[in-house]
């Protein structure tokens, strides 16, 4: 799914933590949204999944504005995972992926899922490499885990956009690695916030770089992730090496500060 | 497979607790100081219901059921599953394990407006006082714990406790201020709970709310479900956040307050209720809210039963009895449960 932001800004009690946010996502590509704490990341996926409202400015989706979709009618088309989510009920592995189906159901009587709804569940497990763990009690799964049944109950939801907020948070190297090569194996669209660059560097197609609200910088991983703008941005001294596999940027940072000014 | 297996786990579930329910009505209803056998329970039941029987009833026994025992014991059954209906949807969409009526000052808000209503001495307006009294407290709890846009579990705790102590100082004062006489007696079966004076229209005013109300929460299974992972991702699954919450909120305070209207403020059976059933049914709320209903209601008319005979003749209000009972299960579940969700 195409995703076209308009001059988008949104402010929460005067504040504004996105302004003029413009900007287009192609059809199935992986996108990586970086950027400060407090650039205006999560904000910015809650936009785009219609959960908030802009202030001004539009998102489009396919030619069709969030706006104008019912919130169910969104849940068909998008997927959001939230960081660090933890229910409130002791839920299983598979009653957490059949959450995913719940925008499918009828409104009415949906409340009865049938054998069509579990076996998308349980597709979308094997997908992320989990079938093995459906009877699991979500509170026992390892953090990579649980990230994994999460992108699970987000494929379960089958959007055609799925937005992940600092999915590798609290993962160890391997588990970071082989949840963002899922991401990208399972096809779908996706605009992902993460922090570390070298990741966006090696799993996204494009980045796009906010700072303070704005996007200061988007484009593929090469054209973004230079010493210039990193520096810029975050305030690092930093080189870029080429992946000698992949032949993707490797960000190395260096110790002292750029604004210090005296290393 | 295990899905069908563990479905006919969960119907036979039901089926038996309804099973006890029904049985557990009829037997209650021969335990009194007058004795009556089942024989006659049922034969004054059929009586009314337009069913011929052989053997006539005397009609003293037959008032005894039919007028006092029966209205009595159907109420308890139907507070019993509407507070435990209450404390399930609460649990859910305040995503607290602590949330019932009672924790949330619905009830203590509920009592204030009934024992309003009693001193003005208009006792026809008392549900609608009741729900009035919950619905207002509702609203001050939540607000109260709605701190920039979100409500944790923690916050609306506390909140709620501030209202309940506030609507309990102000239930006292009233009675302080105008009671007099036998006012004090009703007012006392309002704070700690009793279906001692049901009749009737108790009856009509309880199974009103549960059948009107429970259906409502019966159709919203599936919303509740997606509360649980917090409200982002219940609405990235589709529902409506706001709407939702709170139209499933004044709801329970309608429920709320037509069994408070009826019996009282009555605490546990929504905050304890819950917690046992989620262990047979699992967190489903299509499963769990049926089963939650009936083991409810089976819950207070066995406490009611108790109430009634333990001190023979002397009565206890059926709140102290849910209490003695409720506080020992609520240990148990705190030790047992691992910690996350108490944490």
């Amino acid at each position: 799914m195409g995703v076209d932001l308009d001059r988008l800004s949104f402010g929460i009690d005067g504040t504004m933590i996105l302004r003029d946010v413009s900007v287009s996502v192609q059809t199935g590509s992986v996108t990586g949204l970086l950027g400060p704490n407090g650039a205006g990341k999560s904000t910015l996926l809650r936009l785009i999944a219609g959960i908030d409202t802009a202030d001004s400015g539009t998102v489009t989706l396919d030619d069709v504005s969030i706006g104008s979709l019912s919130r169910r009618d969104a849940a068909r088309r998008i997927a959001l995972l939230e960081q660090n989510a933890a229910p409130s009920v002791e839920l299983t592995v598979l009653e957490v992926v059949l959450l995913g189906r719940i925008p499918h159901r009828t409104t009415l009587m949906g409340s009865f899922s049938g054998e069509a709804d579990r076996a998308v569940a349980f597709d979308a497990l094997a997908a992320v490499g989990a079938a093995s763990l459906s009877d699991r009690s979500w509170h026992t799964l390892s953090g990579g885990q649980q990230q994994r049944v999460q992108i699970a109950r987000a494929m379960a939801q089958q959007p055609s956009l799925l937005l992940l907020d600092e999915p590798t948070n609290h993962l160890d190297v391997s588990a970071q690695l082989s949840l963002l090569g899922q991401v990208r194996d399972l096809g779908v669209t996706a605009i992902m916030a993460l922090h570390d660059l070298n990741l966006a560097a090696a799993y996204c197609d494009r980045i796009l770089l906010l700072d303070g609200g704005r996007l200061v910088a988007a484009g593929t991983p090469d054209e973004v992730l230079t010493p210039e703008i990193i520096g810029a941005v975050y305030g690092v001294d930093c080189f870029i090496l080429e992946h000698p596999r992949g032949g993707h940027p490797v960000i190395v940072y260096s110790a002292a500060a750029v604004a210090a000014g005296n290393s | 497979m295990g899905e069908n297996l563990s479905r006919r786990r969960y119907l036979s579930w039901l089926v038996a607790a309804t099973a006890t329910l029904i049985l557990g009505c009829l037997v209650a209803v021969t335990i009194g100081p007058a004795a009556v056998s089942l024989t006659q329970v049922a034969a004054s039941i059929g009586a009314h219901l337009g069913i011929p029987t052989d053997a006539p009833v005397p009609i003293l026994v037959d008032s005894i059921v039919w007028q006092l025992r029966l209205p009595r014991v159907l109420t308890a059954a139907l507070v019993g599953a509407g507070l435990a209906l209450s404390g399930a949807v609460m649990q859910s969409v305040t995503r607290n394990p602590l949330a019932d009526p009672y924790l949330l000052g619905l009830s203590s808000g509920a009592s204030v407006g009934a024992v309003c209503v009693v001193i003005l001495g208009i006792g026809f307006a008392l549900p609608v006082a009741a729900f009035l009294g919950a619905l207002l407290a509702l609203v001050a709890t939540l607000s109260i714990a709605r701190v920039g846009g979100t409500i944790t579990p923690v916050r609306a705790v506390l909140a709620g406790l501030a209202i309940a102590q506030l609507a309990g100082a102000l239930t006292s004062f009233i009675i302080f201020w105008a009671a007099k006489g036998d006012s004090y007696r009703e007012i006392l079966n309002w704070l700690l709970g009793s279906v001692a004076g049901a009749t009737w229209s108790s009856v009509a005013i309880a199974a009103t709310a549960v059948a009107v109300v429970g259906t409502g929460i019966l159709l919203s299974a599936t919303r509740l479900d997606a509360f649980a992972f917090g409200d982002t991702s219940a609405a990235s699954l589709g529902i409506n956040v706001n709407r939702t919450r709170w139209a499933l909120l004044a709801s329970v305070a309608l429920l709320t307050g037509a069994m408070v209207a009826v019996s009282g403020s009555i605490g546990f059976v929504g905050l304890i209720l819950p917690h046992l059933v989620r262990g047979i049914s699992g967190p489903g709320h299509r499963r769990l809210l049926p089963l939650v209903a009936v083991a409810g209601a089976v819950f207070l008319v066995v406490a009611d039963t108790l109430a009634r005979t333990v001190f023979d003749p002397r009565e206890l209000p059926v709140g102290i009895i849910t209490a003695f009972i409720g506080v020992p299960v609520f240990i148990v579940l705190i030790k047992r449960k691992k910690s996350h969700l108490w944490a």
